[in-house]
């Protein structure tokens, strides 16, 4: 089998799964101007329910929507926090981490510090055979899910009434309000809407990366880089920001094992000492 | 009430603190020691979230350099632990100027986002470069020099070196130097107009407390004789910020204030539950939402003399 064909297949799966998690992250720094850190955390919890719930009903699905609707609901709570320093950015973003350490060691307390693995369907196990070469079906699954939610998101920010208000709230929320709109409410709804996509991704990457307590500080710290590299608030750059992240990571960790950081950061830290808002990133 | 420093008051607290061996004789003496340790380590990240008006969340890598450095040094090229602190701090400082010089143009939020990533880099290079780092196992060794092994010299020893750190700081932040930083803080623009380069004022703050985060890893190697990925982890960043704002950021000594707290509270938690890591987010939480200028920046609020002291 091409060895570099394989890995930009893994390269562009983890690139999906990336995208799910940088998507939300973006939309919720970009509208509200929060840089959640929980957003990791949010993604193990996913995982984690996902789990539960999947070896307990034996439906991957159900485990699937466990996990974006416990999350949702985790977000209301931590949307809810965060009410007490609005506008204060830095105090945001600490009371996040704050969030992130006390969810990252519930996780731990509750599920103790094993790895484990959300199962799959029959379905979606075992390789896919296709020119001339055979890659496991769960990862073109993730890199399907991936895509989909890509178009949907696409869509919903470009052709629906929410999706112009969101861009309208990402370039100037006071006005939206002097309109007479209720920015509140389109605060929540995005901010649910990330956090179901972090737990959507929590419960897809729990079944091939699998769950294990310092998942959350990695997983946070590739979306961070997604969205330095994306700039804030775009979509687009979120699709861009998570392709290049994941090649740089998937051939740094062939090429050059010990250094995998470097090759991310490396190129991410370059990029943003030369344009400091990320590359569709605008001032406002 | 004034609490600048005053040579007076500074006299007495030192005073007081070297009776701590006397009256705190044993396992309290080294937490004593732990505790100067981490004001020092606090103290060097307010040098620029409260001078400089930049949040870092990369200490904790600057700290754990140094301590890398001087375990390696010390105990797989078995070099002199004195020169090993030295090459710790440095090659905290060559990090620290690493990393201003790609931070600094960056501001608020997307600072403390690039330090956190800058950092992150230290600590995935710790854990996978196992032939030098010894990966999850880390580096165990006695590298305190010989004379420093009884636990009050020892003390005493850092007790010394965090006095002059800290009058070093308080120089530094009190400075001319310091002053434009603080211009910095408050309007960078405005500086800039002014003639001032802002960008090399804050290569030059960053570097000074990468310095310092460095000395007080150094010193911390000598106190554990143990690094793992753990002590360079974001954690070690985290905990760094939560004591300097706990005792109020841009107030320097409010950073003591805050270490003991810490300190102690981590000890007293960690003896009776685990649950260390979700106190300290909690305590996270807790003081953004009801101190967020912090102990002694509120006992300042509360006496009045907040400019008088700043």
């Amino acid at each position: 089998m091409p060895f570099v064909l394989f890995q930009i297949l893994n390269g562009l799966t983890f690139a999906a799964l990336l995208f799910l998690v940088a998507s939300g992250f973006t939309l919720i720094f970009g509208l509200m101007r929060i840089v959640n850190l929980a957003h990791g955390a949010m993604y193990l919890m996913g995982g984690y329910t996902a789990y539960a719930a999947a070896t307990w009903s034996g439906s991957f699905l159900l485990g699937l929507a466990a996990g974006a609707v416990a999350v949702a609901i985790l977000g209301l709570a931590e949307q809810a926090l965060l009410r007490f320093v609005h506008g204060a950015e830095l105090r945001q973003v600490l009371l996040t981490l704050g969030l992130a350490l006390m969810m990252n060691d519930a996780a731990l307390v509750i599920f103790g510090g094993d790895t484990f693995t959300v199962p799959l369907p029959a379905m979606l196990q075992g390789p896919l055979e296709m020119f001339g070469m055979a890659y496991p079906r769960y990862r073109l699954f993730v890199l399907l899910v991936g895509v989909v939610v890509l178009v949907l998101l696409w869509l919903l920010m470009n052709r629906t009434r929410l999706g112009a208000l969101i861009r309208a709230g990402v370039d100037d929320p006071e006005t939206i309000e002097a309109m007479g709109i209720n920015i509140r409410r389109i605060f929540i709804i995005t901010f649910m809407l990330g956090m179901a996509l972090a737990g959507i991704a929590g419960a897809l990457g729990g079944a091939f990366l699998s769950l294990y307590p310092t998942a959350d500080s990695e997983i946070l710290v590739f979306s961070l880089a997604v969205v330095i590299i994306g700039g804030r608030g775009s979509l687009g750059g979120a699709a861009v920001g998570s392709v290049a992240v994941s090649m740089l990571s998937t051939f740094g960790q062939v090429w050059f094992p010990e250094l995998a950081y470097f090759v991310i950061f490396g190129p991410m830290a370059l990029l943003l000492a030369f344009r400091p808002l990320g590359l569709f990133g605008r001032a406002t | 009430m004034n609490l600048s420093l005053h040579p007076l008051r500074a006299v007495i607290a030192l005073a007081l603190l070297c009776l701590v061996p006397v009256l705190l004789p044993g396992y309290q003496t080294t937490l004593a020691t732990l505790t100067l340790i981490y004001t020092l380590l606090a103290m060097s990240v307010d040098i620029l979230a409260g001078y400089a008006g930049r949040t870092p969340l990369c200490h904790g890598a600057l700290f754990g350099v140094a301590t890398y450095v001087v375990m390696y040094f010390v105990t797989t090229a078995t070099g002199n632990p004195w020169l090993g602190a030295l090459l710790g701090i440095a090659a905290a400082g060559v990090v620290a100027l690493i990393f201003a010089l790609l931070a600094v143009r960056t501001t608020g939020v997307y600072f403390l986002l690039l330090t956190l990533a800058l950092g992150m880099i230290i600590w995935g290079v710790c854990q996978r470069w196992t032939s030098v780092t010894g990966g999850e196992n880390g580096l165990r060794g006695t590298v305190r020099p010989e004379w420093l092994a009884d636990p009050a010299r020892f003390f005493y020893f850092v007790l010394a070196i965090t006095a002059l750190a800290t009058f070093a700081m308080w120089r530094f932040v009190n400075s001319p130097f310091g002053l434009s930083l603080k211009g910095i803080r408050e309007s960078e623009s405005r500086m800039r107009s002014l003639g001032y380069n802002s960008a090399q004022h804050l290569i030059i703050a960053f570097v000074f407390s990468g310095l310092m985060a460095g000395l007080s890893g150094a010193l911390y190697a000598w106190f554990n004789g143990f690094v793992s990925p753990s002590s360079v982890a974001l954690a070690q960043s985290v905990k760094g910020l939560l004591i300097a704002i706990i005792g109020g950021i841009g107030t320097l000594f409010g950073s003591a204030l805050g270490a003991i707290i810490i300190v102690l509270l981590e000890n007293v938690v960690s003896s009776f539950t685990q649950r260390w890591s979700m106190v300290l987010g909690l305590l996270f939480v807790l003081a953004m939402i009801f101190t967020p200028e912090g102990l002694l920046g509120k006992l300042r609020q509360l006496t009045g003399r907040r400019r008088a002291a700043a």
